[in-house]
């Protein structure tokens, strides 16, 4: 019992981390129009300029705020050098320029930073467990991630619908041509859209630092589960996005936790291990495609 | 996408019997290549002429649907992967004389390999588009992309066949007495199946069922007024060009004596598309040019410098963004200019 509460929390904390990414991505693609796989990459950037700064004045809290800033300055200049001009372009053409993005960065990241991971260290007052329950000691960090994911989800939330910002982008989203034709600069409402999930994206790195090594290619691995929960909750819209993170983020962990001890008790270990892996790794997309084939627009698709 | 269905008329006979000379040409080269490459003492470069003929056949089947279909399919790579998984898979058992699901027996021999192998893959293709084509869009690039990383978690999961570790082949399959592990055999091999699928791709294109693939492609609503269903024909279109796709990595394997679930990466995926794009979508040669310029290119950086996915990257955007149409309508703009 206690185990199974355990890859719960786990979950959760997978769960918003994909929030964190598919938050910026739905709003592109549902405002902007742009397949952007590219996404990741900033993920990675913000993880290592994050980690970089940390490590050279030896702390956590500065590597903060250079993450986000790292994140946010690739993200523009992204936005003003490539994606700008695929708006009007087709799916295909966006695929390939963003595929051809992440070959660009994955590079730049080898020639500044190397191909030697790095590992980020927990701050000192962050180390150490929570007895959450009688029995459960869960590690303090990986609470506050999901703590900050939540406070980053109810933030979002209220800038959408209280601000008037966000209220361009609720207009955006609905209808592009409309919000251009009543005076709207669209291009400055794209960058500020770009940079915000692009300062997500950033955040999700950096936090995930501690927890994975930070290496390049590190984008790519959560960039598709990142598309399936976009896909899952419904693309453009946030609330799919949350509710979709949370719910593969759990499902993910599960099974991943769970299936090949399900599967021990009727094979081998070395083949259940094996075989478990792969089965609990195909879930989300399975996951994805049923859904898909039941509601071709997701499970809460943006209005409009 | 103009030169598809026109040049029927009497004065474009002169530039079409050109494009059939300069297709001799390029063909007659091919042919020599093993003595051109043995003269000039780099048997590598046979290696790679045969890798851009298996990468043209994979990029030319995949051009069937994404340039002249409009279907953005990003899980090709999955077809790939089971056309070279069929081929190692029937080595295994021939190898050590088990049976496939304690049914099948295994086989070395490339002609009966390489038909089950398309054969196996217009299955899957016919299953994973029937399913997918059921959606559009951004959906459809993505539920394709679904589907082909559930193949590559399976076959990662397969240990019997080398899970992670891949699948190695000891020798390559038997066909006419011939030596297959000899670099210039595969090549002729390689070559002969290529010009085949290259003469269907041709036919296809001439066909009336290319041309209703293209209006389904520039406009569903109307096809469907004049009475043409498109799922049917969209269906069709993905089984062959999933079949062709499965024919190359059915090749491939043979010439690696390797297959792992590398072959079924997204990458890989998107390295098809790639192909496509570079040579010019919904050409005929455009995905063979893709395909050469592409693996020439990783070749020669590759050997430049250890950064040379920042180049590639750099050119493939420039190539989308500044030249739509590909390598084939920069260079027929070239010659077009040249004429005037």
């Amino acid at each position: 019992m206690i185990l199974v509460f355990e890859q719960l929390l786990n979950g959760l904390q997978y769960g918003v981390m994909l929030f964190l990414l598919a938050a910026g991505l739905t709003l592109i693609f549902g405002i902007m129009g742009i397949i952007n796989l590219a996404h990741g990459s900033l993920y990675m950037v913000g993880a290592f300029a994050g980690v970089w700064v940390a490590a050279q004045t030896g702390s956590f809290w500065l590597g903060l705020p250079a993450a986000l800033a790292a994140a946010a300055l690739t993200g523009v200049i992204i936005e003003a050098m490539v994606i700008r001009r695929l708006y009007d372009r087709d799916h295909l053409e966006q695929v390939l320029a963003t595929f051809a993005l992440i070959l660009v960065c994955n590079e730049l990241i080898v020639i500044v930073f190397g191909r030697q991971p790095r590992f980020a260290g927990i701050p000192d007052s962050l180390t150490g467990s929570v007895e959450l329950l009688p029995g459960l000691f869960y590690p303090l960090y990986r609470l506050i991630i999901i703590a900050v994911g939540m406070l980053v989800a109810g933030g979002l939330y209220l800038f959408i619908n209280r601000t008037r910002v966000g209220m361009l982008i609720r207009a955006g989203s609905t209808d592009r041509e409309m919000v251009r034709a009543l005076g709207v600069d669209i291009r400055r409402l794209y960058t500020a859209v770009f940079a915000l999930g692009a300062v997500m994206a950033g955040l999700a790195g950096y936090l995930a630092a501690p927890l994975f090594a930070v290496q390049v290619g590190m984008g790519e691995r959560i960039l598709l589960a990142t598309f399936v929960v976009v896909v899952v909750g419904g693309v453009g819209s946030i609330r799919g996005a949350f509710v979709a993170g949370i719910a593969l983020g759990i499902l993910d962990t599960a099974m991943r936790a769970f299936v090949p001890g399900l599967l021990k008790t009727v094979m081998n270990n070395a083949d259940a291990d094996a075989l478990g892996t792969g089965l609990a790794s195909m879930g989300i997309y399975l996951i994805m495609a049923l859904v898909l084939l039941v509601k071709p627009r997701g499970l809460l698709p943006a209005k409009g | 996408m103009a030169d598809i269905s026109t040049n029927r008329g009497l004065a474009p006979m002169k530039s079409s019997l050109l494009r059939w000379l300069a297709v001799l040409v390029v063909l007659a080269l091919l042919l020599a290549l093993p003595w051109i490459a043995k003269a000039a003492g780099s048997s590598a470069t046979i290696l790679l002429a045969t890798r851009i003929l298996i990468f043209a056949i994979a990029a030319g089947s995949l051009n069937l649907v994404l340039g002249i279909g409009g279907m953005v399919s990003f899980g090709h790579a999955a077809f790939f992967g089971i056309g070279g998984y069929v081929v190692a898979i029937l080595g295994f058992h021939h190898a050590d004389g088990s049976l496939f699901m304690g049914l099948v027996p295994g086989t070395n021999q490339l002609l009966i390999a390489l038909p089950v192998a398309v054969l196996v893959t217009a299955i899957f293709a016919a299953l994973i588009g029937a399913l997918s084509l059921r959606t559009g869009g951004v959906q459809f690039i993505m539920i394709t992309l679904a589907f082909a990383q559930m193949a590559f978690f399976l076959f990662s999961a397969l240990t019997t066949y080398g899970g992670e570790d891949g699948l190695m082949m000891r020798r390559p399959n038997e066909f006419l007495g011939l030596n297959l592990r000899q670099r210039p055999t595969m090549y002729f091999v390689a070559l002969g199946a290529a010009a085949l699928c290259f003469f269907g791709f041709y036919r296809f294109m001439n066909s009336s069922f290319c041309t209703v693939l293209d209006g389904l492609r520039q406009n569903p609503r109307r096809m469907a007024a004049i009475g043409i269903a498109p799922y049917r024909y969209r269906l069709l279109a993905f089984v062959l060009s999933g079949a062709g796709t499965g024919l190359a990595g059915a090749l491939m394997a043979n010439v690696l004596r390797f297959t792992s679930p590398d072959m079924l990466s997204w990458n890989l995926s998107g390295q098809f598309m790639i192909m496509v794009i570079l040579g010019g979508v919904g050409t005929l040669w455009g995905p063979l040019i893709g395909a050469a310029v592409l693996l020439i290119l990783e070749d020669k950086l590759n050997g430049l410098t250890e950064h040379w996915p920042l180049i590639l990257g750099l050119l493939l955007l420039v190539v989308v963004l500044r030249t739509p149409g590909g390598l084939m309508a920069l260079t027929s703009q070239v010659t077009g200019r040249m004429r005037k």
